[in-house]
Order: C-alpha cells, then structure tokens, then sequence
C-alpha cells in the first residue's frame, strides 16, 4: 500500500540533484572572498604596522606609509555623510510617512531608482560639472564629498524607507486616532522603532562610500599630496585612489605595498560592515513587537 | 427670590418634557465609497447621549467604515470618500478645521488589540501627553484612573514600566480600552473587541462598559448578535451598505422588526 511507484522514485532523485546544484552554488560564494582576504593578509598583513599606518608616502610613493590617505578617507566619508543623511532621511520620511500616491510621489521615485542606476564614472562627471566648476568649489573634499553623498542617497533612502515601513501600521492607525498629527505619529512612536534600522543603512553607506574610487578621482582626491587636510576646501589623498595609483600609475613600488594598502582599506570596510551587523543582531534581540 | 425658585424650576421640567434632547451623534444621508466601490449607500440614524449604540451586520456591510468616517480617518486613508453629513454634538464634523481635536474627543478600539510598543504607563500616557499634559503627578492619576476603569490595573500595578506589547492578547485589549479612555473621550467606538479576547475577559470589559455609558456615549460594532443584545441600548442592523433597520434592542429581540430581514439575522438564519 505504501509502496514507492517509479514516479515517487525520481521525484526524489531530482530533487537530491538539484538540492546538492544549488548547495554547490551557494558554497562556491565563500570561494571569492577566503581567496581575497586569505591573499591580502598572507601579502600584506606583513606590512601592517603603526608606522605603516601613522606616517606619509616617501619616495615618489614607493615606500612609507598611507597617513594622509587615511585621513582622507575618513574626511571624505564624514562630509559626505553629512550631506547625504539628513536629506536621505527626509526624503524617506516624505515618501513613507506623507506622500499620497500621485505623480510626484511617482516621479521622486523614479528619480531615486534612476539615481541608484547611474554608473560611479557618470556621477564623478556628474560632480566636476556640478561642484567643481558650477559652484566653484574646486577640486576639494567638498566637491568630491557632496559627489558621493549624490551617489548613496538612494542606498539612505531605501534602507530608511525600509525601516519606517517594518513599523506596523496598526501603530500609527492608533496613534492618529488618539489625535496625533503624523508628525507627533512619527517622533513618539515610528522613529524610535526604526532608528536602529536606520542607522544600520547608514552605516553600510559608509562602508560602500569608504571604497569608492571613481566619484572622488576628478574631484577632489589627489595623485599625491603628503599633508593632511584643513579643510574641506582643500584636496585629499585617499585609500581608494592611493590603492589604485601605486598598483597601476607609479613604477618601482614593492610589490607587497598594494596588498598592504588594500588590507587596511578592507578592514576599514568590515568593521563597518560588523557593526552593523552587530547593531543588527542587537535590534533583533529587543524587538519590541 | 425664595418664592421664584420653584417656579424655574417647574419651567425648565416643561421645557425638558417638550424638547426631546437632541441627538448626540446624527447621521444624515451618508455614503462611503473606496475607489469606485460603493461601502455605505445613503444612511441615517441619529445616536443619542450616553447609550450603548449597537451596528450589526455581516462582513463588508459597512460598519468599521462607518466608524472611520466619525473620526475623519477618511483623511488619512487614501480613496476613501464620504458624502452626506454627520454631526457630533450639533457640529458638522466635515467642516470641524482641527481633526486632530475632533479626534481627541473620540476613543477607539480595534478588532485586535495594539498594544504600542512602549511602557504600560506611556500607552496610557500617551493621549495626555499629546494633549500637552507633562506633570508626572497629573500623569500618575490619570494612567491610574484608566487603567481601573479598564479593569487592568490590578493585573499590572506592579509592572507599569514593562512593554504594553508583551502583556496577554486580552490584557492588551484592555489596555487599549485604557488608552482610548486616556483621552477622556465624549465619544467611545468599539470595533469588534472581543475578537482576540477570552469569555471571561470580555465579560470584564462588557461589565466596564455598562459603567461607562453613564459618562460616555459608546458606539459598538459586533458581530455577535448576542454580545449587542446584552449591552446595546439600540441597535442598527446594516447589510451590505443599507441600513436595513434601527430600533430598541429589546424590541428587536422580542420580534417587534419592520424588516423581516432583521429578525432572519437575529435568528441567525443568515450572517
């Protein structure tokens, strides 16, 4: 009666053939990333050290350390943040808390996917006309910043839209029929619950921004340049453009330097990426509903 | 002016006896559409000051939309549209400027409870610190006032400071009722309250709010036949966007309807 038929049979076949497929796919995802962080510490990790990290490029770049980059770096992730979360954010609020669904609500959508589907090249063009030139910022921080900042808006914006909505909307409904105005709804009761989620969005920002090379190249990121900035007027060195100068632009560099400096550039991105992860695991922790 | 008072006093027993009080809520001629659908054709019924007012009906008769319409939710809910006019207290709430206020006045409670996710003690607060009340004193009566009247407090004096969304499904009712009360409402709209909540719970609450209506006029949306029988002073039964009939409770449970279709759903041969 419970006799297995030949179609029972290769049901099961198919479906061990095509579990073992995709365990094979999914497995060969881990295959890039041991092989980049296993290589760039083997190579690089022997270069790490606090005189690496604290002193500035010497001879023409092929020794040294990578301070002003450094510095840099954080500079240019700063300024940019600073630009592109406060208008993220409000924008997000906009478009989840008020917009009605009509043609502009359409229309700022369309833009924010369109944003997100513009090439890095195409922004840093983008940057040179707008801030360089237009706005006679020059090549400086600022120019270079605010061309990142234009690039990940849509990341804050689509990770803080997500957060606004995980907020059930039953919370709101009682909120407003208390007599709340949806700004009331939103500061006592939808951002408390969605800050966290908020944060995490922009903290992968920055891990993504910290990386980016072709935005900052015209506008604002120096070939070499060993001080550090005062201000954002001023041009910066970074990892990005430094990683990318010594290993194609400059000759006689050791071979071990790149590797060096895309080890710390790395770092820099993971423990981003940890916090927020951390953050995340956190937030799940004491999720309140 | 020893000798005048009586005489004030028997002229405004006259004037009580002729002028009927005027209803506390009227309904005239309304209709709500959501896109092109038609919820709610062309009602009108009057509810008056301090009675259980019961709205039966089956599903999509347009009873919760009804109720969104008294406290111009229709705002806040895209293509929802309401014609015809209702006055609260003599005031078209359509042309009331300030909703926020309107809604201030009226207390609601959903089919499931929703318990915000901050402390017991801010659930309840909430309301009143909306309405700009901040002395924690002031606070302190009123969460307990509410929380009693909700028949919670007892369950949860000790732990005011824990999460009102971690409390049972029948104590988060409870506290919603507490939150809706919180407002000091003139008006309270049940929706289907006991949908998430024990026997033995909502028999609580139906005991609060036989105590309440002599403070508050209290709409209730059920769909038990016989939860409005026990607590609503009138009844309207709606069908499918029609008012079919409004009457006393009682008499519509000995039989005395106008419409056959009222008794058939009383009876329970339809719904």
């Amino acid at each position: 009666m419970f006799a297995p038929t030949e179609l029972n049979h290769k049901n099961r076949r198919n479906q061990r053939l095509v579990r073992m497929l995709f365990l094979w796919m999914a497995t060969m995802l881990i295959i890039p990333v041991v092989l980049i962080l296993g290589i760039l510490v083997y190579r690089g990790g022997p270069m790490i050290s606090v005189d690496f990290l604290l002193t500035e490029p010497t001879n023409g770049m092929t020794a040294g350390g990578i301070l002003p980059a450094l510095v840099g770096t954080v500079w240019l992730v700063v300024v940019a943040l600073l630009a592109s979360v406060p208008i993220g954010i409000a924008a997000a609020l906009y478009l989840s808390e008020y917009a009605s669904d009509n043609w502009l609500t359409r229309i700022i959508n369309l833009a924010i996917i369109n944003l997100a589907g513009v090439p890095s090249i195409v922004h840093a063009l983008f940057g040179v006309g707008a801030f360089v030139l237009f706005f006679r910022f020059g090549t400086s921080i600022l120019a270079a910043s605010l061309t990142l900042a234009v690039m990940t808006l849509p990341v804050v914006i689509v990770a803080t839209k997500e957060a606004l909505q995980s907020v059930p909307f039953a919370f709101r409904e009682a909120c407003w029929n208390m007599g709340a105005t949806r700004w009331q709804t939103i500061r006592r009761v939808v951002l408390p619950n969605s800050v966290s989620g908020i944060l995490t969005g922009v903290i992968l920002e920055v891990s993504r921004t910290a990386g980016e090379t072709a935005p900052i190249m015209f506008t604002g990121a120096a070939f070499f340049l060993p001080f550090l900035p005062q201000s954002v007027f001023d041009q910066t060195m970074a990892m990005s453009l430094h990683l990318f100068v010594i290993s194609t632009q400059v000759p006689g560099v050791p071979e071990e330097l790149p590797f060096g400096v895309a080890l710390v550039l790395i770092s820099m991105v993971l423990a981003m990426n940890a916090l927020s992860i951390a953050f995340r695991t956190y937030l799940r922790g004491r999720k309140k509903w | 002016m020893v000798a005048e008072t009586p005489v004030t006093a028997s002229a405004s027993n006259a004037r009580v006896q002729t002028e009927p009080t005027p209803p506390f809520v009227e309904v005239q001629d309304l209709s709500i559409h959501y896109g092109g659908k038609k919820i709610l054709s062309g009602v009108s019924f009057d509810i008056y000051e301090n009675e259980i007012f019961g709205i039966i009906g089956p599903a999509n008769s347009g009873k919760t939309s009804f109720l969104r319409a008294l406290n111009r939710m229709d705002m806040f809910t895209p293509g929802m549209n309401v014609t015809g006019t209702i006055k609260i207290d003599g005031h078209d709430i359509q042309r009331w400027k300030n909703v926020y206020a309107l809604r201030r006045r009226i207390g609601v409670v959903f089919p499931l409870p929703v318990g915000l996710p901050l402390s017991v003690y801010d659930n309840v607060a909430l309301a009143p610190r909306l309405a700009g009340i901040k002395r924690r004193s002031e606070l302190d009566i009123i969460v307990e006032r509410c929380l009693t009247r909700a028949a919670l407090w007892e369950e949860v004096k000790d732990r005011l400071d824990s999460l009102g969304s971690l409390l049972s499904g029948g104590q988060q009712q409870r506290l919603t009722i507490a939150r809706a009360l919180s407002q000091d409402p003139d008006l309270l709209l049940l929706d289907e309250f006991s949908i998430a909540v024990d026997p033995v719970t909502t028999m609580r609450i139906e005991d609060v709010l036989k105590e309440l209506k002599h403070e508050i006029t209290i709409v209730l949306v059920t769909n038990l036949v016989q939860q409005t029988r026990r607590l609503s002073d009138r009844t309207a039964f709606l069908l499918s966007g029609e008012l079919v009939e409004v009457g006393e409770t009682a008499e519509l449970f000995e039989g005395k309807v106008r419409d056959q279709r009222t008794l058939g759903y009383l009876e329970g041969r339809f719904g």
